[in-house]
């Protein structure tokens, strides 16, 4: 894939090593300028003495411009991790996307500054200044994933958060668990439901867990075929399942589907399914007597 | 018989069934159907609905109100541009499933209706219409 132009040489490795200090002064000058400080000024040198450390590092092992500007290549492996880090530190510190590219795309004048007085005449400085607006653009692209994903990450922490809100296992009764479900049963959620029902049996010793599907308003094969799962799983963890609510309509639709439930315990209603839970682990629940 | 309001939803992702089960109890209901049969079709729109999510890549449903004298009954018509089913009476079998399911989705929703039409064929994508009469 490489094509003559792909391999041809450039100044910018060179130039990144030869003329290290000098750019770390006037880009971190730079960053002051556009009020990008957040953190200790002695924060942004350090910051930015070690992401020149490693892109010359990175520049350094690539041939060639469709090397240079290749950012997911293996060269570039600890330049993203650092942009990875840094993106999504600033993604926490409520940094704006802009702000946090901003630390890249302000090495572009600089860079350009020294490319001008290095190269060698007007056509390499077109040349040159091309590659650098490519490497730049590209980490600012990077640095924008970054930030990005982190942004994601935080949701689908939350949204985890919220799974597990709206499924809570009760204790009944000793040995005796109640998952009361509510809502759809999609995958996501009947996921979750189903490990943290294994969970709580693995913790309680719960002999009985009761699955009320009084809130599910449809339970069609794939909500089934979690039912079964679940019931069989929990089998394995030594514990026997009762499925309750399953309202008349339901048990018809269930019928027609030819979905077998007869290997399950099924019961009207979750009071039904807690007396035959104490039945089954030898407990009575007994009216209260006159006061003696 | 006559159609006397249509409908076309998406049925693109995993959350457009959820949509469609809604938008089929609502019509459901709003026709006067038992909670038996709103369950039914609800039920069987919702398996319609995951293949052809799952199987079809995305598509749609068109929901018509039916007229017939004094009858009234609601048609769902699914239709993907998916690859197809190559063998319909082995889709229809139950347990049949390519998907790791329970593979009584299609048949299920077949005995869920009163009227059942598959059409489909390799290269061709997918149109399952069902009706129920109230
Ligand atoms: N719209 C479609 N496009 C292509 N293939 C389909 C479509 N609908 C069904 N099929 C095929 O028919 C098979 C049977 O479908 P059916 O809905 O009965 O079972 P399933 O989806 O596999 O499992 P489930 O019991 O969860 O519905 C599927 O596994 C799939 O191979
Ligand atoms: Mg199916």
């Amino acid at each position: 894939m490489t094509s003559p132009s792909q391999a041809r040489a450039t100044i910018v490795p060179a130039v990144l090593e030869r003329h290290a200090a000098e750019l770390l002064d006037v880009w971190t000058q730079e960053q002051t300028t556009a009020g990008l400080t957040r953190g200790a000024a002695g924060d942004l040198r350090a910051r930015s003495t070690e992401f020149l450390r490693l892109l010359q590092q990175a520049t350094a092992e690539t041939s060639g411009v469709g090397d240079l500007t290749a950012v997911h290549g293996a060269p570039f492996a600890r330049v993203r991790e650092f942009l990875g880090a840094l993106s999504r530190q600033r993604a926490a510190e409520g940094a704006t996307p802009s702000e946090t590219a901003m630390f890249v795309f302000s090495l572009k004048r600089p860079l350009f500054v020294l490319l001008r007085r290095e190269a060698a005449d007007a056509d390499r400085l077109a040349d040159e200044l091309w590659v650098a607006t490519e490497l730049v653009d590209r980490l600012g692209l990077l640095t924008t994933e970054a930030y990005q994903r982190g942004r994601e990450e935080v949701i689908a922490r939350q949204q985890q958060d919220m799974l597990e809100l709206s499924t809570p296992v009760v204790k009944l009764w000793d040995g005796i668990l109640a998952l009361p479900m509510i809502g759809t049963l999609d995958s996501a959620r009947t996921q979750v439901v189903m490990e943290t029902l294994l969970q709580r049996i693995v913790e309680t010793g719960a002999e009985v867990a009761i699955i009320d599907i009084t809130g599910v308003p449809t339970v069609d094969t794939l909500t089934a075929q979690h039912l079964l799962k679940t019931v069989t799983a929990a089998r394995l963890m030594g514990a026997d399942c009762i499925i309750s609510g399953i309202r008349p309509q339901i048990a018809q639709t269930i019928v027609h589907l030819g979905v077998d439930l007869a290997d399950v315990t099924t019961k009207a209603t979750l009071a039904d399914a807690f007396r035959t839970a104490l039945a089954r682990t030898m407990q009575s629940v007994a009216p209260a007597r006159h006061a003696r | 018989m006559s159609v006397v309001r249509a409908e076309t939803v998406p049925v693109r992702v995993e959350s457009d069934v959820v949509v469609v089960r809604q938008t089929v109890r609502q019509w459901a209901t709003s026709l006067g159907f038992s909670l038996v049969d709103q369950t039914k079709l609800v039920t069987a729109a919702s398996e319609l609905a995951r293949n052809t999510v799952v199987y079809g890549g995305g598509g749609s449903l068109t929901l018509e109100a039916l007229e017939d004298g004094a009858r009234r009954g609601l048609r769902l018509r699914f239709a993907d541009e998916g690859p197809g089913i190559p063998d319909l009476a082995l889709a229809l079998t139950d347990g049949y499933t390519t998907g790791g399911g329970l593979g009584l989705g299609l048949s299920g929703a077949r005995r869920l209706s009163n009227e059942f039409d598959l059409d489909s064929a390799p290269g061709k994508g997918t149109r399952v219409t069902i009706a129920r009469w109230r």
